[in-house]
């Protein structure tokens, strides 16, 4: 029989039914390699399904820090879905390990005699050992981690504070559940040659980082650029921003005395009333944002114009799920780009954020806020579900406490007072952003009425033409001056001939440094540019211009950003290769350098003939 | 028509308890149809907050699209107006409400905005308990894309284009009380004795007080064959009870335990006064108002008046226990939890 052999460099797969409980151990098994001082990342791999269907899990453990999804069969393989076994026996790499319940007995035609299978009676040790049936289910799944340790070379002690933690404030069942863990532990213990060839050693490069999903930072973000009203209506995989931002608003903005919240969440009959909530409060000048995914982005784009056209602030976070339509609600991908920046109908145009780690998702949030109320426009926040549900390793998260709101340009009673000549849409200052008013300031100056219809300096109605173009002429000078305040792009030159530059934006990050380093080992040499916002920065025409070869990595059909950058930055086409991978999963290292190498060959091929 | 208001402003025009005028209340210059209806609207919305003695600056004005929407324009120059887009001013109105508890909201609507493109969230603004006056001008007819029939226009009603409306109509009253407005009334344009008074009390009536306005389309809808016609509104209408308002400074004699009249103390301390018409007519009771209104429908006649009221009833911001300080005043330093904290947040990530 072989016998895989990899320390710290391999992938395990959880095979799990919905809704049995199964995330929060699979959870707690990825949370200890990280604190054995393991790089590592977790991905849900789920259906649209609530109850009973299968469901994965896979988590990379990557000594080189490599970890965005994985190409090729995993290492280990937990199958704990009956449903599913013949394909997760399948799935296992030569030479691999199978953990599986053998409560029941595995038909000889699905054993491979390339792959270890480990049989381990769960249903029966639990089936023992539990009366409950609730209990019995929840706790298979601790038994199996507490197995994996014993396998793998995890740190039983590790595994025991992360319980302890886990459930603080439950002491009660911090107990049973390290019972659990060692009754897994010591069947895998005295039944297996422990620990495995396929296992992990302490290591110390984990450094400060953090383990957490892109959901929770955006809602941190809120939080900490001082989000006050929400509207929202559910949609995967969008929820837990919400879901998030409420759980630390119950700890963060009740008023200790009072008792009274700091914050309004309202949970909308729609994502066309979600959006006019946050419009409202924006007009009113709270700091508002709601959260939502494809169909709601396409029923918030009459919003959006009015939105853009009226210049009102808000902060719209869409966690990209692979449409069109309905699509596949619990999968990924990058394909709302396009109609996020062109959102809505006429010549309208929207800010977009683009984070690529759960930092920048904090970071990106939180500056939202700031440049709404700057811009006074909407800021959309472009993640994706891969980005958003799935757990990613990340730099901590830091406030500067000497950062100060940007309020922009709103007067108050005293300002009015001192204005002789208030028009909302006046450009007092040359930068397309003019200064505006919130409802209830002053008695008899700065009134205005907001409307979607066209207007003139003074906020009044107005079909003269030269009116419209000058509004519409400012509105793009806007735009202009965003530019010095949206995030650059992330520049990276590894090599100091500019033959090949690979450009990508968001979640497509977390496979780049494996990418760029498998290339190298090819002997390709290739710079990298993030994309990090839009409007584009020059820095992206100069970079492609000065590349030979010039890749544009995205999770959608039909290469929406480079679209986008053909048309926005007058690139020439045939300048940019689209590189595209939209089957819903994570895009993989591998991919992009086959992609790549294709490329350059048939280029050399080219060259030739 | 001119496009010009004078200026000027006679010495003895009388004041309010805020030393304004109403000329103070009055908006732009009206551009709607001469003689439509919501003009008349307008200008009872000027007196109401006139008389209240309303700052006008803490008034916001919200409307959807459409003829009636375009009315917030026409009144209250000092107040803030958010013209919003096809049937969605109620979220608006919702978000804005969030945002700054202390103003005073008045939304203003068409049939076709809130009873059609804008159903869904008309029901869910008034669930939502909203502390707010949402008026709908009903003329049965979309005046701004020129006469077509609106879901309020009853069946059989003809517009003046000849169209029949073949289906059932949506009564906004009916609708309202079933979604639980806690203030429902139901006036006409051109009756100001009554329809100022209700705004009045509307205004002053905490939680969501809604008030359907039939306001005939003179363009489109004002033909002989229309039951939404001037004169047939004033043919078929009947009161339930007939509404005065006293403010909150004047003395109060209660007329409490009457059979024929009735005080209802509002929010702010004011009286909302009725007087019963009908001896079967009670304000608290919301399935007789229901009732009462299809009764009266099914005999051809328009009930109008304060149909109910619930004056003890919470809003949005009492049930939810938002804070007292509106929420767009709250400063960074309540609001942000500063990096200690986050430092602590990041711990629960490792
Ligand atoms: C999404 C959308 N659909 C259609 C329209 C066109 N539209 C403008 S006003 C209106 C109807 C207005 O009718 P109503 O609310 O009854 O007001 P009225 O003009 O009769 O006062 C329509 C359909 C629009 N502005 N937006
Ligand atoms: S079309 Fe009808 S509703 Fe519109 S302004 Fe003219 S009369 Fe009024």
């Amino acid at each position: 029989m072989t016998l895989f052999q990899s320390i710290n460099e391999f992938v395990v797969r959880f095979a799990n039914t919905n809704g049995t409980g199964s995330a929060s151990a699979n959870n707690m098994f990825a949370k200890a390699i990280m604190r054995m001082g393991l790089p590592v990342s977790a991905k849900n791999i789920f259906p649209s399904n609530i109850q009973g269907m299968p469901t994965w899990f896979e988590v990379r453990i990557s000594e080189k820090d490599f970890l965005g999804r994985r190409d090729g069969a995993p290492e280990v393989v937990v199958a704990m879905n009956a449903q599913t076994i013949a394909d997760d026996i399948e799935s296992v790499q030569p030479g691999g390990f199978l953990l599986y319940d053998s409560s029941r007995i595995l038909p000889q035609r699905l054993m491979r005699k390339e792959v270890n299978f480990l049989g381990m009676p769960i249903s029966d040790i639990c089936r023992a050992e539990y009366s409950d049936p609730r209990q019995r289910q929840l706790f298979k799944n601790v038994i199996y981690v507490g197995a994996l340790a014993a396998l793998l070379g995890l740190d039983f002690k590790v595994l025991k504070e992360l319980v302890s933690d886990q459930f603080k404030g439950k002491e009660k069942l911090i107990r049973p559940n390290i019972y659990a863990l060692e009754l897994g532990f010591e069947f895998a213990n005295k039944q297996f040659t422990c620990p495995l060839p396929v296992c992990v050693e302490r290591r110390d490069l984990i450094g400060e980082r953090i383990l957490v999903d892109g959901n929770t930072a955006c809602a941190l973000g809120a939080v900490y650029g001082g989000a006050t009203v929400v509207g929202w209506y559910p949609i995967t995989p969008s929820t837990s921003v919400i879901e998030k931002f409420a759980s630390y608003c119950q700890r963060l903005r009740i008023d200790p005395a009072s008792g009274q919240k700091n914050y309004a969440i309202v949970q909308a009959e729609d994502e066309l009333a979600a959006i006019g909530i946050a419009m409202g409060g924006g007009w009113s000048g709270a700091r508002v944002f709601t959260a939502t995914s494809g169909p709601g982005i396409s029923l918030m784009t009459e919003f959006l114009g009015l939105a853009y056209f009226a210049e009102i602030p808000l902060v719209l976070m869409n966690v990209q799920r692979a449409g069109p339509s309905t699509g596949m609600p619990t999968r990924t991908q990058q394909s709302d780009m396009l109609t996020c920046a062109y959102a809505s109908h006429g010549d309208s145009k929207q800010i977009l954020l683009i984070p690529s780690t759960p930092k920048e998702c904090f970071e990106f949030s939180a500056l939202a806020f700031d440049l709404a109320d700057r811009l006074q426009t909407p800021i959309i926040v472009m993640t994706d579900l891969d980005m958003g549900m799935n757990f990613h390793l990340s730099e901590p998260f830091n406030w500067d406490d000497e950062h100060e709101y940007d309020l922009g340009k709103v007067l108050d009673s005293d300002e009015l007072e001192q204005v002789v000549d208030f028009g909302r849409y006046l450009d007092v200052d040359g930068d397309g952003i003019c200064y505006r008013t919130l409802p209830g300031t002053h008695p008899t100056k700065g009134a205005f009425f907001t409307r979607g219809t066209s207007h003139n300096e003074y906020a009044v109605y107005t079909e003269k033409g030269e009116d419209y173009i000058h509004n519409m002429e400012r509105l793009e000078r806007k735009f202009i001056t965003a530019l010095q305040y949206l995030p650059k792009p992330d520049i990276n030159i590894n090599a100091k001939a500019k033959r090949v530059g690979l450009v990508f934006y968001g979640s497509t990050a977390e496979a780049m440094p494996e990418a760029v380093s498998l290339l190298s080992e090819q002997g390709v040499k290739a710079n990298t540019l993030r994309i990090r916002s839009f409007p584009f920065s020059a820095q992206i025409s100069s970079f492609i211009h000065e590349h030979e070869m010039v890749f544009i990595i995205e999770q959608n059909r039909d290469g929406q950003v480079r679209k986008l950058l053909c048309n926005e930055m007058e690139i020439d086409p045939a300048s940019m290769f689209a590189l595209l991978h939209y089957d819903g999963l994570a895009i993989t290292a591998q991919f992009i350098v086959e992609a790549v190498q294709a490329r350059l060959a048939e280029h050399t091929e080219q060259a030739a003939s | 028509m001119s496009y010009i208001k004078p200026q000027f402003r006679h010495p003895r025009l009388q004041v309010n308890d805020l030393g304004l005028t109403h000329r103070d209340y009055e908006g732009a210059l009206s551009t709607l149809c001469a003689g439509c209806g919501h003009d008349s609207i307008t200008s009872a919305v000027a007196q109401a907050c006139a008389e209240l003695s309303l700052p006008p600056h803490r008034i916001a004005k919200l409307s959807g699209i459409g003829c009636s929407s375009k009315a917030p324009n026409y009144f209250l120059n000092n107040a803030h107006g958010f013209n919003t887009v096809h049937g969605r001013m109620p979220s608006v109105a919702t978000g804005a409400n969030m945002a700054n508890r202390d103003l005073i909201y008045l939304g203003m609507s068409g049939d076709g905005d809130s009873a059609s493109i804008g159903f869904g969230q008309f029901a869910h603004v008034v669930r939502r308990r909203l502390n707010m006056l949402y008026m709908v001008a009903n003329n049965g007819v979309y005046g701004l894309t020129k006469g077509q029939l609106a879901a309020t226009a009853e069946q059989g009603m003809k517009s003046k284009s000849g169209e029949v409306s073949l289906f059932t109509d949506i009564d906004l009253c009916v609708s309202a009380l079933q979604f639980g407005a806690t203030f429902v009334a139901r006036s006409f344009s051109g009756d100001k004795s009554q329809l100022v008074p209700l705004i009045k009390a509307a205004i002053s009536h905490k939680g969501f007080a809604f008030i359907d306005i039939i306001s005939p389309c003179v363009t489109f809808n004002n033909n002989p064959e229309s039951n939404r016609s001037y004169d047939y509104v004033h043919d078929h209408i009947t009161t339930a009870a007939v509404a005065d308002f006293v403010p909150v400074k004047q003395e109060i004699r209660c007329e409490n335990g009457q059979s024929d009249s009735e005080d209802i103390c509002l929010h702010d301390g004011s009286i909302l006064r009725l007087s019963r018409i009908d001896a079967d007519y009670d304000a608290h009771d919301r399935i007789k108002a229901m009732t009462k209104i299809e009764q009266f429908k099914s005999e051809g006649k328009i009930l109008t008046g304060l149909m109910y009221i619930d004056p003890e009833a919470d809003d949005y911001h009492e049930i939810n226990n938002t804070s007292d300080t509106p929420l767009n005043s709250l400063k960074q330093k309540t609001l942000c939890p500063g990096n200690h904290v986050l430092q602590t947040i990041n711990e629960s990530f490792r």
